[in-house]
């Protein structure tokens, strides 16, 4: 519990945007999936799906 | 209330329910890896031509079975055990929903027996890609997508932890660098399950007879996504157990965790697009699209591995001449405990991983000439060297430093485990060079007969070919005797290992807890944060790594000079005078 309060009472340090980013599981997991599903699977399964059909 | 133990010998902390689900996977992968070894084995006595073991349709069905059984049971059961270990023991954290995570155990256990009952009933040889339109019994595919739904549900438990030990604050400052490792891991693997679900549950849907067309080249993209994929979960989880094995033997500290987590950042966005590199040869879908995902994208995700080669090794160069082992440029190496498997099989897996795994696969990733070895056998000796002397071996690695602590039974057999990840690892790395190099003269993979013995379009291949199929098939008989090794010893442990804790039964080694006056309901303390970074405070002029700094430069050299050696090669594919 000591560890608790001097953790509180210590003066906040600015965390940096990049360790935010990296600190947060959700929004990495969000670009994880986001990411491949767009230039991988979207952009692939377009290019099949445009492909014509013979005649 | 939850439940903790602590390791006296570790320190660490084993929440109960975490603990007997960390053991239930690992024996699973276990069981996984004596089937997929057996299989292996009469597979590399079919391909040594000198040997041709099994008729052409047994072989195509132990294929089948070893593909799958391997690449992704026994793997995908050892990273459920892992993110157990991650999310819960190193966070100090209780697990979020146990009894999920059980579910989820079990329905990859139905999924196991569904999908290798249908393989062994003779239906299914379609091998680990199964493309349509060749057709697999349903319950091939369902057990498939069940092992999948129970891995998935195993991610979102890892999650759940995180969140746990987050609002409980069971730690201080970011997740561990291994925690992360294993975070990157279950984000792939995320992306990995729902290509699986968009591909599978319409191929399942075909099988039954509810749809009537699956598009193969569709079929071929979406899969992939699935197929490639679950190997980078792989990969992110083996450099997390590289770490993990440097701070535990050396109490190494990474050189600079920033650096790590920013390569591990590097693998989230981009290690699975390299799934690509697998239809580089296919008709109907751009060189835009290949380009981008391999050529742009994937050296992301390949200059991220080379920091995690780079930093692992040097973090250990850094504990250890943090010790004294200053003379010269490798003194540090020279004197690192070989005689211990959990370093020589985690150092072996880290060589194997870059030199062999690393380097082939730009070349595989590299339109031009990834065209000379298509759909050789150069392909397997590819992921042998990175999913099996890679991952496996760093499995290997990690269960003896795990036997002791989840599972409080001593080794036994030490004088054979410490032969163990030189006779695995050496044998694999055999397989996987000379597969490659046979692969580089067009010897084809998933084929049962090189000599195209009756076949009106044979093709009749140089006799160097069928000598480095016959040397593969000795390295594969060394490497499968290096198998058995590590399930004698660990298995043997389990049953017959002396007794570090008085509960630690049989029954104990195999998921039931060990008695309730070894856990108390106290909450471990908060994890401090990691002091400060091993780089920090010991001089800023001059390499703190030397010796790591040669190493990565002899593997540039040898990358950059097999490189061009291969553009040479295609030089010759296709003559111009």
């Amino acid at each position: 519990m000591a560890d608790e309060t001097s953790t509180q009472d210590a003066p906040e340090e600015k965390v940096p945007v990049m360790q935010q980013i990296i600190d947060n599981p959700f929004l990495l997991l969000f670009l994880g999936i986001a990411l491949p599903t767009v230039f991988y699977t979207l952009w692939g399964v377009m290019e099949v799906a445009t492909i014509p059909v013979a005649p | 209330m939850s439940q903790f133990r602590q390791c006296p010998d570790t320190g660490l902390f084993f929440h109960k329910p975490a603990e007997s689900l960390m053991k239930a996977n690992a024996v699973a992968g276990a069981v996984c890896l004596l089937i997929g070894g057996i299989l292996g084995l009469l597979v590399i006595l079919t391909r040594w031509p000198a040997v041709h073991l099994l008729p052409a349709d047994a072989f195509y069905m132990v294929l089948t079975a070893h593909g799958i059984t391997c690449l992704i049971f026994w793997i995908i059961f050892f990273e459920m055990a892992i993110l157990y270990f991650a999310g819960s023991t190193l966070l100090r954290s209780r697990l979020a929903t146990p009894r999920w995570a059980w579910a989820g155990f079990v329905l990859m256990i139905v999924g196991v027996i569904s999908t290798l009952t249908a393989i062994f009933q003779g239906g299914s040889s379609v091998m680990m890609t199964s493309y349509v339109p060749m057709p697999a019994a349903p319950h091939f595919y369902l057990g498939l997508i069940l092992f999948a739904v129970g891995a998935l549900i195993g991610c979102f438990v890892f999650l759940g932890t995180l969140v746990v030990a987050k609002n409980e604050k069971t730690y201080e400052g970011s997740i561990p660098l291994v925690t992360f490792g294993a975070l990157t891991a279950c984000i792939i693997a995320i992306f990995t399950i729902a290509s699986g679900a968009e591909i599978l549950i319409p191929t399942f849907l075909w099988s039954v007879g509810y749809i009537s067309h699956i598009d193969a080249a569709m079929y071929r993209v979406i899969w992939w996504a699935l197929g490639h994929s679950s190997q980078q979960i792989n990969v992110s989880a083996h450099v997390a157990v590289w770490y993990l094995i440097a701070g535990v033997l050396f109490g190494a500290r990474p050189m600079s965790e920033k650096v790590s987590r920013a390569a591990y950042l590097l693998y989230i966005l981009f290690l699975q697009l390299a799934s690509a590199h697998h239809l580089l040869t296919d008709p109907g879908i751009s060189s835009d699209w290949k380009i981008f995902n391999t050529s742009y994208a994937m050296y992301l995700a390949v200059l991220a591995s080379m920091i995690h080669g780079l930093t692992v090794p040097g973090a250990i160069e850094v504990a250890q001449r943090n010790k004294g082992l200053t003379n010269g440029m490798f003194e540090w190496l020279r004197k690192a405990p070989w005689g211990n498997p959990v370093f020589s099989g985690m150092f072996i897996s880290l060589i194997g991983f870059g030199f062999l795994g690393g380097i082939s696969g730009v070349v595989m990733g590299t339109e031009q000439i990834s065209i000379i070895i298509h759909n050789t056998i150069y392909v397997p000796g590819h992921f042998h060297a990175t999913v099996v002397v890679g991952t496996t071996l760093a499995w290997m690695a990690l269960t003896y430093l795990l036997i002791p602590v989840l599972f409080r039974r001593k080794m036994i057999l030490p004088g054979l485990a410490k032969w163990q990840p030189y006779l695995f690892g050496g044998g694999m790395s055999i397989v996987a060079i000379f597969h490659m190099a046979a692969g580089t003269l067009g010897v084809a993979r998933r084929h049962w007969d090189m000599g195209f013995a009756g076949n009106p379009l044979g093709f009749e291949y140089p006799g160097t070919a069928y000598l480095l199929m016959g040397i593969a098939g000795v390295g594969g008989v060394i490497a499968v005797i290096g198998g058995a090794a590590y399930l004698l010893i660990t298995v043997g442990s389990l049953l017959f290992g002396e007794k570090l804790d008085a509960s630690a039964g049989i029954l104990q080694s195999f998921g039931v807890p060990l008695a309730d006056s070894v856990y108390s309901t106290e909450k471990p303390e908060r994890l401090p944060m990691a002091p400060a970074e091993a780089v920090e405070g010991h001089g800023d002029s001059g390499f703190e790594a030397p010796g790591t700094f040669v190493l990565a430069m002899v593997l540039l050299v040898s990358f950059v000079v097999y490189y061009f050696i291969n553009w040479k090669y295609l030089s010759e594919v296709w003559p111009l005078s």
